[in-house]
């Protein structure tokens, strides 16, 4: 922020501002056509009408009715699924990644550096590498097809300890948790009174980036899962557009429950970016990030 | 790209420091030593009690992670190791067989079709993303107005949206029979492109995954850019250069750590893809078999053929080679770095 208003130099390039607009159509085209064809029946779907125009016949109410009734409402399950799985899993892997953090950042204790060595090879691993290991082990413990086979999993952030390490290392520092501890507090208290505020912002930021990884997961609930009453929204529809793929005749009507289900399960996010706005702008104007 | 780790965008506290970005390496320890030097580290000599119960301290803390870091990434990775040096046989059931199985993998047509498709997807996909989110970057950083704003936003907006309804939307633009390509190309009495045929459908899934990331590394790309100090610029038109100099010398080098560091994360989730090819699979009939990436092949091996050490050994090795790759590559960047 700072850096801008000090460059205080208000500049307006016709032709880049022009190429500007351009781009913004190009992101915002699945966007625009989701809108307008969800709002048609199949009649107006398959009927050679324009694609990227409303029908005659806007009709959201009605295919709404009928997304979160489709087979007594699974839909509407997805979607909570995926909100527990988000919440639970962005909260998990963060309190963990908090105190994991605060722990490396400080607290000399015995193999640390070795400790800390691995996390950050942990980033370089690829998830879905652990995808197939982790469903034979649980299947092994009876835990696949439950919701724990998506949750736990979903705990593991090593990024989110790098990012809480490098920041409590930076925001807290020692002088003030040797005072708390003078006067008497004690380590808990101490992390959870006074090195805790400081570190909010951090936390606040791998809280989202947890909880978004969680939502848009695919690959380890398409493995874990076989109950589609189980399902995240992403897993779902997948699911429903194998369906209306594999016998494109029968199903007409899948493809507009799929159409505005696609539209109704990215609203949560969108509104999410949108109000967190301030959080996660503000943070970048700062420019830290590391 | 399954769960691409998340990164960037944080606050941090009355520290406008240059916003470098140490790229995960072991090496960094070194820095977390200079933070905060002290006597040497010894677990078995321990001076008193308060050493011992900082070490209690510090492992009641990095426990409960350490805990599901052993379950959920050590473990696996022993046990995908373990189950692929076993094969089951009809006749005589399983049998250890060493690397027998990583042989079979690196003489199989299939996966190694699959594993020349990700590595000229990424050679493809990854210089376009990171310079459309480099070129977007720079223009939002040199012009502002409302509507710069409001361009930044929208273009930043796919990355909320789950890759995997990136991919439906995009497969229904792709569409015969409900995309708008049929309508724009039969303006002009053309016949559309197909994308989702065997020839176009290496750029149709280009495209997904351009408009599904360019805007979350732009926005990485313009935190870094915002961060550097304006004045810098200001003494820059002093010495007479112009704004394509200033673009060129000062802003691209002052950013390349975070160039490097969404390169490294796009390499990571690109050798990975999987989501977006196992969508278009089933739009596509024909076109994207069940082998088209590693990924989607070991998923099948594991998961359609019951084969889990087959599944665990192609799994293994496609970690395997990620790993490496990205450490050589870091290496090679960091020590050539260093002489810039």
């Amino acid at each position: 922020m700072s850096a801008r208003s000090r460059a205080r130099r208000p500049q307006r390039h016709l032709p880049l501002q022009v190429l500007l607009g351009f781009l913004v159509v190009y992101f915002l085209v699945p966007f625009w056509w989701v809108i307008v064809n969800s709002s048609k029946d199949a009649s107006g779907l398959f009927g050679g009408g324009n694609t990227l125009w409303f029908a005659d016949r806007i009709d959201y109410l009605g295919n709404l009715q009928q997304l979160f009734t489709y087979d007594n409402g699974i839909y509407g399950r997805w979607i909570l699924n995926s909100t527990l799985y988000a919440i639970a899993g962005g909260v998990g892997a963060t309190i963990l990644a908090v105190m994991a953090g605060y722990g490396f950042a400080k607290y000399r204790f015995a193999a640390r550096r070795f400790s800390f060595a691995l996390v950050l090879g942990a980033l370089m691993v690829p998830a879905t590498a652990l995808v197939i290991p982790t469903f034979i082990m649980f299947s092994g413990l009876g835990l696949t097809n439950t919701i724990w086979a998506v949750i736990l999993p979903s705990l593991l952030n090593p990024f989110g300890v790098y990012l809480m390490h490098v920041y409590a290392r930076d925001a807290v520092p020692d002088e003030i948790l040797d005072a708390a501890r003078a006067d008497g507090a004690g380590e808990l208290r101490t992390f959870l009174q006074v090195a805790f505020p400081l570190m909010r912002p951090a936390v606040v930021t791998v809280l989202l980036l947890s909880a978004v990884a969680s939502w848009n997961n695919y690959f380890l609930p398409l493995a874990m899962l076989s109950d589609n009453r189980l399902f995240p929204v992403t897993v779902g529809l997948g699911l429903w557009q194998g369906i209306a793929s594999a016998n494109n005749a029968g199903t007409t009507s899948l493809w507009s429950l799929i159409i505005l289900g696609a539209l109704v399960s990215v609203i949560p996010l969108i509104i999410a970016f949108f109000t967190l706005q301030r959080h996660w702008r503000g943070g970048l104007s700062v420019g830290g990030l590391r | 790209m399954t769960t691409r780790v998340g990164h960037a965008v944080f606050g941090r506290p009355a520290h406008p420091r240059f916003p470098s970005i140490d790229i995960p390496e072991p090496k960094m320890t070194l820095l977390i030593e200079k933070s905060a030097p002290r006597t040497q580290e010894k677990p078995h000599k321990v001076r008193g009690k308060v050493r011992l119960r900082e070490h209690l301290m510090g492992w009641l803390f990095v426990g409960p992670f350490g805990i599901v870091f052993l379950a959920f990434l050590i473990a696996p990775l022993a046990y995908a190791l373990y189950l692929s040096l076993f094969q089951k046989k009809l006749i005589g059931g399983t049998s250890f067989v060493l690397l027998d199985n990583y042989v079979k993998a690196f003489t199989d047509p299939s996966f190694l079709s699959g594993s020349w498709f990700v590595i000229r997807f990424s050679l493809v996909s990854i210089p376009l993303q990171i310079i459309a989110a480099l070129a977007m970057a720079l223009i939002l950083d040199a012009v502002t107005s409302l509507f710069t704003r409001f361009s930044r936003l929208m273009i930043f907006l796919p990355y909320a949206i789950p890759t995997v309804i990136g991919a439906v939307m995009w497969g229904f633009l792709y569409s015969k029979s409900f995309g708008p390509l049929t309508d724009i190309f039969g303006l002009f009495g053309a016949t559309p492109p197909d994308f989702l045929s065997s020839n176009l459908i290496f750029y149709g899934l280009v495209n997904i995954v351009t408009w599904q990331w360019a805007g979350y590394y732009m926005i990485i790309l313009y935190a870094a850019l915002q961060g550097i100090d304006p004045t810098l610029y200001e003494a820059a038109r002093m010495d007479g250069a112009g704004r394509w100099q200033i673009a060129l010398r000062i802003k691209i080098p002052l950013i390349a750590p975070a160039l490097l560091l969404i390169l490294v994360f796009s390499l990571i989730g690109t050798l990975q893809f999987f989501n977006e090819p196992q969508i278009l699979r089933s739009l596509a009939a024909g076109t994207i078999g069940p082998d088209f990436t590693p990924n989607m092949y070991a998923y099948q091996q594991a998961f359609a053929l019951a084969n889990f050490n087959y599944g665990s050994a192609i799994s293994f090795a496609l970690g395997g080679i990620v790993f490496i790759g990205v450490y050589a590559f870091l290496f090679f960047t960091r020590k050539r770095r260093s002489f810039l």
